[in-house]
């Protein structure tokens, strides 16, 4: 009987630890997001998203050119990112053997775990070196390289979720392979498609790291995409570990911005899916 | 022959514009098809050709600093580029000591929560304390930085780490004076960042053990907790190591946040609390300002070590989730 009572009381003991675990998870969290969004909220105004940065010394200006910066950058690396992963995890789901869809599956997860530090390296090799200078082309390389991965995986999962039945009636119609993935099977799992490529882009908006030698920074506005280019990142690490309270200030109203955007699309992206779901 | 002759008839007939339409419908109907395939085939093949580019361009530019260094360069422990010394020891010492710490609170805390989201909560409450957990995992890596530098350091500074010295200090780990920035402070900002990997994918293979399972013990007169612990857990081992794993090649080759809490000071510490450095953090601090091609070179070659180790540890991962996956299938 004593042993039943131990063995209850392991039991409660032991949940209550999960319980505390998970407790401890959402604590840090909601804490996170709540200082974030206090501390950072604070000091956003409207001089941040349209005036370039305050010389050193003085203080107020914003991040204009950092936030035109960054879009820049995620445009460039879309149009990188995207295409790649899309056509590639069409060719997954769609046309895969055997061998060589796996060996590609598998390289692909490799690259998704490989240091985003490293493909800085990468592109700096490839780009910077060849050029000779730092610009927004290889910063958008950067990022057009870590978005192919997710974009691939993704489209193939999506593509994956489409009945056969709809595939045989296209082709029983008389449509040749490519008019029927490409006006039945991809219209159909297009939400997904969408809601898997707007995380990717979400996941690369934060990257500093593959940034800090490809489009480097600028604290004025940098025309066309052949020059250093300023980015919300990059500004937030500067800042972060810059000597001036006031540059903290703006490193501060940066992250919240970047972290707004960054949830937005995340949040957008799962009620995408959800929409699909329910239709 | 017969395509051609066909062809031809179509040319007699009176509407100009059809036998241009037919032919153009009949051309894309038969070069569409391998022109589509050949297209996609290209993308999802040049996957490998950028990871094999990768791997060149590390190789290839850090030629330089492998002649010159040789082997000698993973075992010295002087990092000092002004007078041509370059030793990788310290940062594979800061980079493998932060994940290991890392690793080693974030698994418990992980699992715990994870076997809470599967087992005890209800659905509901299940899914959407597992999106805000995903949502953990979507936070920039500079923001964890940022609240690295002005929240965590300060706070363990003021009222966390003079207690613990107070009661540990006697252990050489804890010894020494502690100014906020520290290998420490940087594993606590990394298990953060790798809570959240743990969660979602243990989560996930507890959810997909076989009811039958669970049945079965509690049929035996198991209770909930003995089932989970020699039932559900033993089930899903494999992806749980396989989630503890990509967490580890995470924090291994996590940049921002370690580079604003480390301290960047390149040393083997015997004391947790001592600043220290990484190697993908001495490659953001340092990259821009390396002075000299063998400088640079030793950079690179600090990345072709970071992506070596952290090759490893995700191609083991993944070999991990296969085979859960093909266990799974066949029973």
């Amino acid at each position: 009987m004593g042993n039943l009572l131990w063995r209850r009381m392991t039991n409660a003991v032991m949940f209550s630890m999960t319980l505390m675990c998970a407790l401890g998870v959402v604590g840090v969290l909601f804490f996170i997001f709540g200082y974030l969004f206090w501390n950072g909220g604070r000091y956003v105004n409207w001089d941040f998203f349209t005036r370039l940065p305050a010389p050193v010394g003085e203080s107020g200006g914003g991040m204009a050119n950092a936030i035109i910066g960054s879009a820049k950058l995620l445009l460039l690396a879309t149009l990188v990112g995207a295409p790649i992963g899309f056509l590639g995890g069409i060719y997954l789901a769609e046309f895969g053997g055997k061998t060589f869809p796996f060996f590609v599956r598998y390289v692909t997860d490799l690259l998704n775990g490989v240091p985003s530090i490293v493909i800085g390296i990468f592109a700096y090799a490839v780009v910077v070196l060849r050029v000779r200078h730092f610009s927004a082309w290889a910063g958008g390389f950067a990022l057009g390289i870590m978005m192919i991965p997710i974009a691939l995986r993704s489209t193939e999962e999506f593509l994956r979720q489409v009945p056969t039945s709809l595939r045989e009636g296209a082709l029983a119609l008389g449509a040749t392979r490519w008019q029927m993935i490409l006006t039945v099977v991809v219209p159909a799992a297009m939400r997904g498609i969408l809601s898997g490529m707007m995380l990717d882009i979400a996941r690369v908006a934060g990257e500093t790291a593959p940034l800090l030698f490809t489009s480097f920074g600028n604290r004025f506005w940098s025309e066309g995409f052949d020059k250093p280019t300023a980015s919300l990142p990059v500004m937030i690490f500067t800042y972060a570990i810059g000597p001036y309270d006031d540059w903290h200030r703006q490193a501060w109203a940066a992250g919240f911005v970047l972290l707004a955007m960054v949830f937005m699309f995340n949040i957008t992206s799962r009620l995408l899916i959800s929409w699909r779901r329910t239709r | 022959m017969t395509t051609g002759m066909l062809l031809s008839e179509s040319d007699k007939t009176p509407d100009p514009g059809a036998p241009l339409r037919t032919r153009l419908s009949g051309f894309l109907a038969r070069l569409g098809d391998p022109l589509f395939y050949g297209l996609t085939l290209c993308c999802a093949a040049s996957i490998i050709v950028i990871t094999g580019c990768l791997v060149y361009q590390l190789y290839a530019h850090s030629a330089e600093a492998r002649h010159t260094l040789g082997w000698g360069f993973l075992t010295s422990q002087e990092w000092n580029p002004v007078s041509g010394e370059f030793g990788a020891l310290p940062f594979v010492f800061g980079t493998v000591v932060t994940s290991i710490l890392a690793i080693l609170i974030a698994t418990p805390l992980g699992v715990g929560t994870a076997i809470f989201l599967a087992e005890m909560a209800p659905r509901r409450l299940s899914n959407i304390m597992a999106f805000l957990v995903d949502l953990l995992a979507a936070v920039p890596s500079v923001i964890y930085g940022l609240l690295g530098i002005f929240l965590l350091v300060p706070l363990l500074n003021s009222t966390v780490v003079p207690p613990m010295q107070r009661v540990l200090g006697f252990l050489p780990i804890f010894s020494g004076s502690f100014y906020g920035v520290s290998l420490f402070s940087a594993s606590l900002v990394l298990v953060i960042m790798v809570v959240p990997f743990i969660v979602s994918i243990s989560r996930e293979v507890l959810l997909a053990v076989p009811v039958e399972q669970r049945e079965a013990s509690y049929a035996l007169g198991s209770t909930h907790w003995e089932t989970v612990w020699k039932v559900v857990l033993p089930h899903a081992r494999r992806g749980i190591y396989a989630s503890v794993f990509l967490g580890l090649a995470r924090a291994l080759g996590e940049t921002m946040a370690v580079t604003m809490v480390i301290g960047n000071t390149p040393q083997i510490a015997k004391s947790l609390f001592a600043p220290g450095y990484t190697i993908a953090a001495v490659i953001a601090n340092e990259f821009t300002e390396a002075t000299g091609s063998l400088y640079l070179s030793a950079l690179i070659e600090l990345g072709l070590v970071l992506f070596g180790i952290t090759i490893v540890i995700n191609g083991l991962a993944r070999l991990l989730i296969l085979a859960t996956t093909r266990g799974l299938q066949h029973g």
